[in-house]
């Protein structure tokens, strides 16, 4: 298929580096008729907030929206497993016309029967947004009714893009958080990591390397997290960021309220996680737990080195291409590849912001394809144009690359094996490995 | 772990879900688009079904499954979205040049009630390009309402009554089933030497082979040639009520051809009904190579019967799957204690319930149930196997039953939308299929002195 670049409004979302100027739109709405690879509010909303695991996530809406997600987000669970079934209030025709907000009601009567929940969000979806259901005073109700907390997400899904999902999930925790009364302990060495989802175990991996410096890990937002962990959330003296895109916006609503401050993280490679473990560790100025940090990385590296260096040895001049949800991701990737002696020649992302292309474009290479909210077509396009031996994505991507030949890393929910810290960095170049060097390829022809 | 469920029943009076068997109607008309060849289908509405309708179809049939959208944003929620259609018919052809653009709705655009018909009429079209489109409110109906409205349109926009007296041809509906089951009844109609043309198609399409190139519109797919000949066929043979009727009485009504709705070919009474229905029409004589086959299913059945007898058996899914499923195990000596489907409709459970009273049995028998409710009756009568798609596996893994995977959608398993479960062949890999899974159990649980070699 060439379809070439049919719509000049796609233009200005595509850069190549070297030829054009650093900016490209990003954080716009798609254009209507093209076969985006992005997703709504509601699934923002959805995938943060899913991985508290002794919520109940009532979907108010038809029963689609709750069909699809249910349990497809791969958050591990160390307790309940409540999260892992799926609630919808399955509106009919009737609801639509007369309103939902009663069958609403009675659905959170009936859960709350049922599994005595501390705590109940309730997400909108498209529908409710238009029919017009009160979803505030509907959860108001129930919470006083149940004595629980029973919080609405505005996540109808026509009211942006995944990102403005990501800031309703935001909102629904820090209502969560804010009603507590917790007091904080000043300068203890405890923080909150924001933005891990603890798919794959990975937040548990991080939690370890903290706990060896000497530090606690007070709440994940949202990986492996539950109701009593979340309110606690105020005691931390530092917010760690992984998922900036996600978690960036509560960061900053805590810093405001509590004067917790934050900083950006990333544990995706060797290079980021010791540098994010440094930075952890200078914001404490303790010789103890710079000492630790230290002790650990030089471990970790040690230990994982002569295993990439293998890796690299076969993966040396290949070339990657990139299409991942959030910014910082790509950017992470960039970075890890580089590590593996892979170059990135083209790089997109569904979310990312301006900040992070411009990072991104210092990063990559001259001649680098950088795209934002990209198309099936320009992905093939640019992968063939570039020569890319491996394609970094999604679950709509894989087949895409598999079709044309290429291998293909899953870094998204269907992802099997922890992609995070210095493990997941081995993981990673062992996937790589395994997908770009298969023997399957040499039956393709 | 996994186990929220009580064993206590207790009337639900929400109206709410727990665990769905069931989901919304863009999907299934997304799915019976993709079997028009060279066809884009669109969503209309906000990018989020879209999205979730593709993740779900490739996590199914681990191919690329693209679909437009009109990208709807809160202006177009306010005002309609006309302008979003109107723009997005431009970019579809413009930029993927599809022969066909097959849009269905979302609940959205259902409820702030866009009209598609007078968008198309005010839209531009280019020459020679068709669209098509199929209401889809995903609070009426489930997935299989969908599959079957967008069939319906397919009727609706193309099927034409053209020639004097109809051809000696047969119109197949084969219904909300894999491309593997697709294949499976053509390769039938072919060996009776009957011409046919069956819509949609999908075969081709979601299991294209791999040529080291990524088309956009595989060879598979019904033309638009074959759509529009419908109308001048014989017979229309639709199979499955839920999803294969609507069709086939609106091309009677449209074109006069004579609709005939028989089961989803799963067994050997549905797939002898299916043949004879054909041979009836338009030959004399079933071919030896289909008797043949039918023979060999007999005898494998004959062997194993021993194994089945008795073995209680619950079974969920879309209705005319799940129909032939409880045909087929009943043909094998087995109780189906549980039958459920997610999709509303009061035929089910009428349709079940007569099959089991013929075999002397009563059962749990519902529709528009959900999961939860079907691992209620489980834990108060046990059964020795569930059938069903991916999400049993919950049920399974905290009653400690086999699951035997069939149906749609299959996320953990592959390769079986390649594998038909329709025809004489297709009930012999599900007899395979729960033999062995009942065989593997035993095996698993033997003690060391009953372990055996031979079984
Ligand atoms: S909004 Fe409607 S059409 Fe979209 S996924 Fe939900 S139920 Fe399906
Ligand atoms: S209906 Fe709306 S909320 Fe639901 S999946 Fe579609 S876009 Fe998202």
């Amino acid at each position: 298929m060439d379809t070439g670049l049919a719509i000049r409004e796609r233009l200005d979302s595509i850069a190549v580096k070297g030829k054009q100027k650093k900016q490209i739109k990003c954080d716009t709405d798609s254009i209507a008729g093209c076969v985006s690879q992005r997703a709504c509010v509601y699934c923002g909303a959805r995938v943060v907030l899913n991985p508290v695991t002794d919520a109940i996530h009532l979907v108010h809406g038809p029963i689609g929206c709750a069909s699809y997600t249910w349990d497809i987000r791969g958050s591990l669970s160390s307790g309940s497993e409540l999260y892992r079934n799926s609630f919808s209030t399955d509106l009919q025709e009737e609801d639509v016309i007369f309103g939902g907000e009663k069958k609403l009601a009675r659905a959170i009567d009936d859960l709350v029967g049922k599994y005595k929940p501390r705590l109940v969000f309730v997400y909108a979806t498209c529908i409710v947004g238009v029919i017009g259901d009160d979803l505030e005073a509907v959860c108001k109700a129930a919470a006083q009714k149940h004595n629980i907390e029973v919080i609405p997400v505005e996540s109808s899904g026509f009211i942006g893009n995944k990102a403005a999902g990501y800031r309703a999930a935001c909102d629904a925790l820090f209502r969560l958080i804010n009603s507590g009364e917790t007091e904080k302990k000043k300068n203890d060495p405890k923080i909150n990591y924001l933005g891990d989802f603890n798919l794959a175990a990975e937040a548990w991996i991080i939690k370890n390397y903290l706990y060896e410096m000497g530090i606690e890990v007070n709440v994940t937002f949202t990986g492996d997290s539950d109701y009593m962990a979340l309110k606690k959330a105020p005691e931390a003296s530092l917010n760690i960021v992984q998922c900036a895109g996600s978690m960036h916006y509560l960061a900053r609503k805590m810093k405001d309220r509590f004067g917790i401050p934050f900083m950006n993280v990333s544990f995706l490679g060797i290079e980021d996680t010791s540098d994010s473990l440094r930075k952890i560790a200078a914001f404490f100025n303790n010789d103890e737990i710079t000492r630790r940090a230290e002790a650990l990385i030089d471990k970790e590296i040690r230990r994982i080195e002569p295993l990439i260096r293998g890796y690299r040895k076969k993966l040396q001049g290949k070339k990657a291409a990139v299409y991942v949800g959030g910014g910082f991701k790509a950017i992470s990737l960039i970075k890890q590849f580089k590590e593996l002696g892979i170059d990135v020649v083209m790089v997109g992302t569904q979310t990312g912001r301006r900040e992070e292309y411009e990072v991104i474009h210092d990063l990559v290479n001259e001649g680098t394809v950088v795209l934002d909210d990209a198309n099936p077509s320009e992905l093939e396009r640019f992968m063939l144009e570039k020569g890319a031996h491996l394609l970094v994505g999604g679950v709509k991507e894989r087949p895409l690359a598999y079709k044309l030949g290429l291998a293909f890393i899953d870094h998204n929910h269907d992802r099997k094996h922890p992609l995070s810290g210095f493990v997941g960095a081995v993981n990673f170049a062992e996937e790589v490995y395994s997908t770009v060097c298969s023997p399957v390829w040499r039956f393709i022809g | 772990m996994l186990d929220f469920t009580p064993k206590e029943i207790k009337e639900r009076a929400s109206g709410g879900l727990i665990n769905p068997a069931k989901t919304c109607q863009p999907i299934g008309a997304m799915y019976a688009a993709l079997g028009i060849h060279r066809c884009l289908p669109h969503s209309h509405g906000s990018q989020g079904c879209c999205a979730y309708h593709r993740s779900h179809l490739t996590r199914h049939f681990r191919d690329p499954i693209l679909a437009s959208t009109s990208s709807f944003t809160e202006g177009a929620s306010v005002f309609g979205g006309g302008a979003n259609l109107k723009t997005a018919i431009k970019n579809v052809f413009a930029i993927y040049n599809p022969d066909v653009m097959a849009i269905h709705t979302t609940c959205l655009t259902e409820t702030i009630g866009d009209d598609i018909p007078a968008f198309l009429n005010q839209a531009e079209i280019p020459e020679g390009k068709i669209v098509i489109h199929a209401n889809t409110p995903s609070y009426v109906g489930s997935h299989i309402t969908g599959f079957s409205n967008m069939t319906r349109g397919m009727v609706n926009y193309l099927s034409e009554a053209t020639t004097e007296t109809k051809k000696e041809q047969v119109n197949i509906i084969p219904g909300f089933v894999n491309p593997g089951d697709m294949r499976e009844i053509k390769r039938l109609v072919k060996a009776m030497g009957i011409n046919f043309i069956m819509f949609p198609d999908t075969s081709g399409v979601v299991d294209s082979p791999m040529t080291g190139k990524f088309e956009m519109f595989p060879k598979g797919g019904t033309t638009v040639e074959e759509l529009k000949d419908t109308g001048n066929s014989k017979l229309t043979i639709a199979l499955g009520s839920f999803a294969s009727t609507d069709a086939a009485i609106a091309l009677e009504r449209k074109c006069k051809v004579p609709a005939k709705t028989l089961k989803t070919p799963i067994g050997v009474k549905a797939t002898d009904e299916f043949l004879m229905t054909l041979r009836n029409t338009f030959v004399t004589e079933i071919p030896y190579e289909l008797e043949e086959e039918r023979g060999q299913l007999v005898d494998i059945m004959v062997d194993t019967h021993h194994q089945f007898h008795g073995k209680k058996v619950a079974i969920f899914g879309d209705p005319d799957i799940v129909i032939g499923l409880t045909e087929l195990v009943l043909g094998l000596g087995m109780v189906p204690v549980h039958v459920l489907t997610g999709t509303p409709g009061s035929s089910f459970e009428k349709e079940v319930r007569a099959m089991l009273l013929e075999s002397g049995l009563k059962g749990n028998v519902k529709a528009a149930g959900d999961l939860f409710e079907f691992h209620q009756w489980i834990k108060n009568e046990p059964v020795d196997l569930i059938i069903g798609n991916t999400y049993g596996k919950y049920i399974a893994r905290a009653e400690d039953i086999p699951l035997v995977r069939v149906g749609f959608p299959i996320l953990d398993r592959s390769v079986h939308s390649y594998m038909p479960i329709v025809g004489y062949k297709g009930a012999m890999r599900l007899v395979e299929m729960i033999s062995n899974a009942l065989l593997d159990r035993q095996d698993r649980d033997a003690a060391d002195e009953d372990f055996e070699l031979v079984m």
